[in-house]
């Protein structure tokens, strides 16, 4: 276990991306006339790895960071601070051209899928895209991938040159999802997959994910707000809040054994489908506070139903409160 | 209040409880197409491409069609005056008969020089249309680079080259390109040129804003994800998505082009006699005298120059519905 800066970062043979202290931040306004620009702290020192084949959950609540972190790993921005490294390349600092080796490995679903398929291509191009930019094969050979990929996902080939508004959000969401695996990736980063999607479809959605990761050796950053599908999805759960990591465990451990006061008031927060069951709610008081301007110590104190005075001074370091269990808090 | 308890009350029995039991069928949600008998190995449906689709939803649309027979009809004359007219543009047909009333023999009468105006309208259509045309393929040509950068890149460069057309916005068009044309002296190229360089400035404007709120869409992400440049994005994403309003612009822009010509042509700095064109025609034609006199002098070019901006405004109107994917089939 190597610890930097108190934080959970694996030296396991098979993990596939590690971050180490990545921070992105934000300068809003400013110039010339305009004084000093507001930062906004979007993701503040964040370290974890995911290993090869696993899913990694995270969750927050919006505006906690997770989409910016999703984001700068896949080198949509670039890291304020920090190491990402890929199987063992550091690819945080990377500019545009030296990713693009890079880019086949590490793919994206995005949240909305109505938003991240362009209106003017016909699915069957919008699946080619990244064979095309990547110039892969002949122009048989990509017409066969799409093809195949649309079988993959559940998609009959028969509509391969229909436009994505003629599609419904869940087979808009399987473009999407064989859009990302075109190129054969090893991570994918899902950005809220199924959260623009209805219930019933969400489960649809979410089994062909995990049959994917299956069938591909896939390794998942799975992103939500909502914790009750990242528990069903995820071997392992990160949660955020503020642009920190507060909490990383097992599924299992933080939904059943949740240590930071913030993921014990997630967890209380998801409905249980027994009436009889009362189970103690905690409900939060106050607003997550502005990212251009956190909390001194610890980012949770002004709503933390167990702070102390220490924990607006000092700030909590991620440590290793049990085994593979990592937890910022003074008092967890 | 309770801001994050709200956030994740969310129910989602269905995944949390009974996610497996569902046990969706892959591919359920085509399966009543696959029953149309859609074979999966087949790509039945026609290969079709933005145009073809746009050109049959063009079509379909009565009043864009008017426009489309309107513009080609101008088009076609245009290009086929010296055939079709009767005269030449500066022939005078008889001396003795200036002004003279529509007639079977010259259906729109005579100019005040006695040239045929039938045959001179058709003449200037060359004017018109180049002039529309031609000072828009310039605008474009301009603009589309120009609010390319600054709509894509942003900052500073997005900065400076706004301030630039900030600058050239502040001085009155009309104003500036009778400047360019008195100094560059009246001719068709510079009359083009003149407009085509000062007017480029609303289009740069439309293209850098329709940039601005693209490039943070989600599939310019995605495929910035899949590795694509700059110009990738450009072409392939941006462009084709700002296509609409550069069409909607270019509807008002070419008759505005044709316009100003007319205009300068009016009051004597553009075409230069005895060259025909629409707007010279009109100013020749309305001196207080010969609006009440000999009014056929002045009705027939306003004519013309309102059915081609009408025509384009149609034409414009349909093109922007039949471009738009989502449009009715």
């Amino acid at each position: 276990m190597a610890t930097t800066n108190g934080t959970a970062v694996t030296q396991d043979e098979d993990v596939i991306l590690r971050l180490t202290n990545v921070k992105k931040h934000f300068k809003i306004g400013g110039g010339m006339f305009r004084g000093r620009p507001l930062v906004i702290h979007a993701v503040d020192d964040v370290s974890f790895s995911i290993r090869k084949g696993e899913t990694l959950g995270l969750v927050g609540e919006s505006g906690c960071g997770k989409t910016t972190l999703g984001q700068t790993i896949v080198r949509l921005y670039e890291p304020t601070a920090g190491s990402i490294v890929f199987k063992g390349d550091e690819i945080g600092t990377l500019g545009p051209k030296q990713m693009r080796p890079y880019r086949r490995y590490i793919q994206m679903i995005f949240q909305d899928p109505s938003a991240s398929l362009d209106p003017r291509m016909t699915v069957s191009s919008v699946i080619a895209e990244p064979l095309n930019i990547a110039k892969w094969g002949s122009k048989k050979d990509r017409n066969d991938r799409v093809r195949e990929l649309l079988k993959e996902v559940g998609l009959n080939s028969y509509f391969a040159n229909r436009y994505p508004h003629e599609f419904s959000g869940g087979q808009r969401q399987r473009i999407g999802i064989a859009r990302a695996l075109a190129m054969s990736p090893e991570l994918v980063v899902c950005d809220e997959p199924v959260s623009a999607l209805d219930v019933s479809i969400q489960a649809q959605v979410l089994n062909l994910m995990t049959q994917l990761q299956a069938q591909y050796n896939l390794t998942y950053l799975f992103i939500a707000h909502n914790l009750a599908v990242v528990a069903h999805i995820a071997d392992r759960i990160g949660v955020m809040y503020l642009g920190k990591l507060v909490e990383i465990a097992d599924a299992r451990t933080v939904t059943e054994n949740p240590k930071h006061p913030y993921t014990k008031a997630l967890i209380s927060a998801i409905p249980i489908a027994s009436p009889g069951r009362v189970r103690d709610r905690i409900i939060l008081q106050g607003d997550v506070p502005s990212p251009a301007n956190p909390p001194s110590g610890c980012r949770f104190h002004p709503r933390c139903p167990i702070a102390q005075p220490n924990c607006a001074i000092e700030e909590p370091l991620l440590e290793e409160k049990e085994v593979n269990h990592y937890v910022a808090c003074h008092y967890a | 209040m309770s801001g994050t308890a709200d956030q994740f009350d969310t129910p989602t029995p269905v995944v949390l409880g009974a996610g497996q039991d569902i046990d969706p069928p892959l591919g359920g949600e085509v399966a009543p197409l696959e029953a149309l008998g859609a074979s999966g190995e087949e790509w039945t449906r026609p290969h079709s491409n933005l145009w073809a689709d746009a050109f049959r939803r063009l079509v379909r649309n009565r009043l864009a069609l008017i426009g489309l027979v309107i513009v080609s009809t101008f088009v076609l004359i245009a290009i086929l005056a010296p055939l079709l007219a009767p005269y030449g543009q500066s022939e005078v047909v008889d001396v003795r008969l200036t002004r003279y009333g529509p007639s079977w023999s010259w259906p729109m009468g005579l100019d005040k020089n006695g040239r045929d105006i039938f045959s001179r309208l058709m003449w200037g259509s060359r004017v018109s249309l180049m002039v529309g045309l031609a000072s828009y393929l310039v605008i474009l040509s301009i603009a589309i680079p120009f609010g390319s950068i600054a709509g894509f890149y942003g900052g500073f460069v997005d900065t400076i080259l706004m301030r630039v057309v900030d600058v050239i916005y502040t001085i009155p068009q009309v104003l500036l390109v009778m400047l360019f044309v008195n100094a560059r002296g009246p001719s068709l190229t510079n009359i083009i040129l003149g407009i085509g360089l000062i007017g480029w400035t609303t289009e740069a404007r439309l293209i850098r804003a329709q940039f601005l709120t693209l490039r943070e869409q989600e599939y310019i992400k995605a495929s910035r994800v899949a590795g694509a440049g700059g110009g990738h994005i450009i072409m392939r994403h941006l462009l084709p998505n700002s296509l609409t309003p550069i069409i909607v612009a270019a509807t008002f822009g070419i008759p505005t082009a044709i316009f100003i010509e007319a205009a300068l042509s009016f009051v004597g700095v553009g075409i230069q006699p005895p060259q025909a064109s629409w707007g010279q025609m009109v100013g020749a034609a309305s001196t207080p005298a010969d609006i009440i006199s000999t009014p056929h002098m002045l009705i027939f070019p306003v004519i013309a120059i309102g059915l081609v901006m009408l025509g384009f405004t149609f034409l414009g109107d349909g093109l922007r519905d039949a471009l738009d994917p989502k449009g009715n089939d």
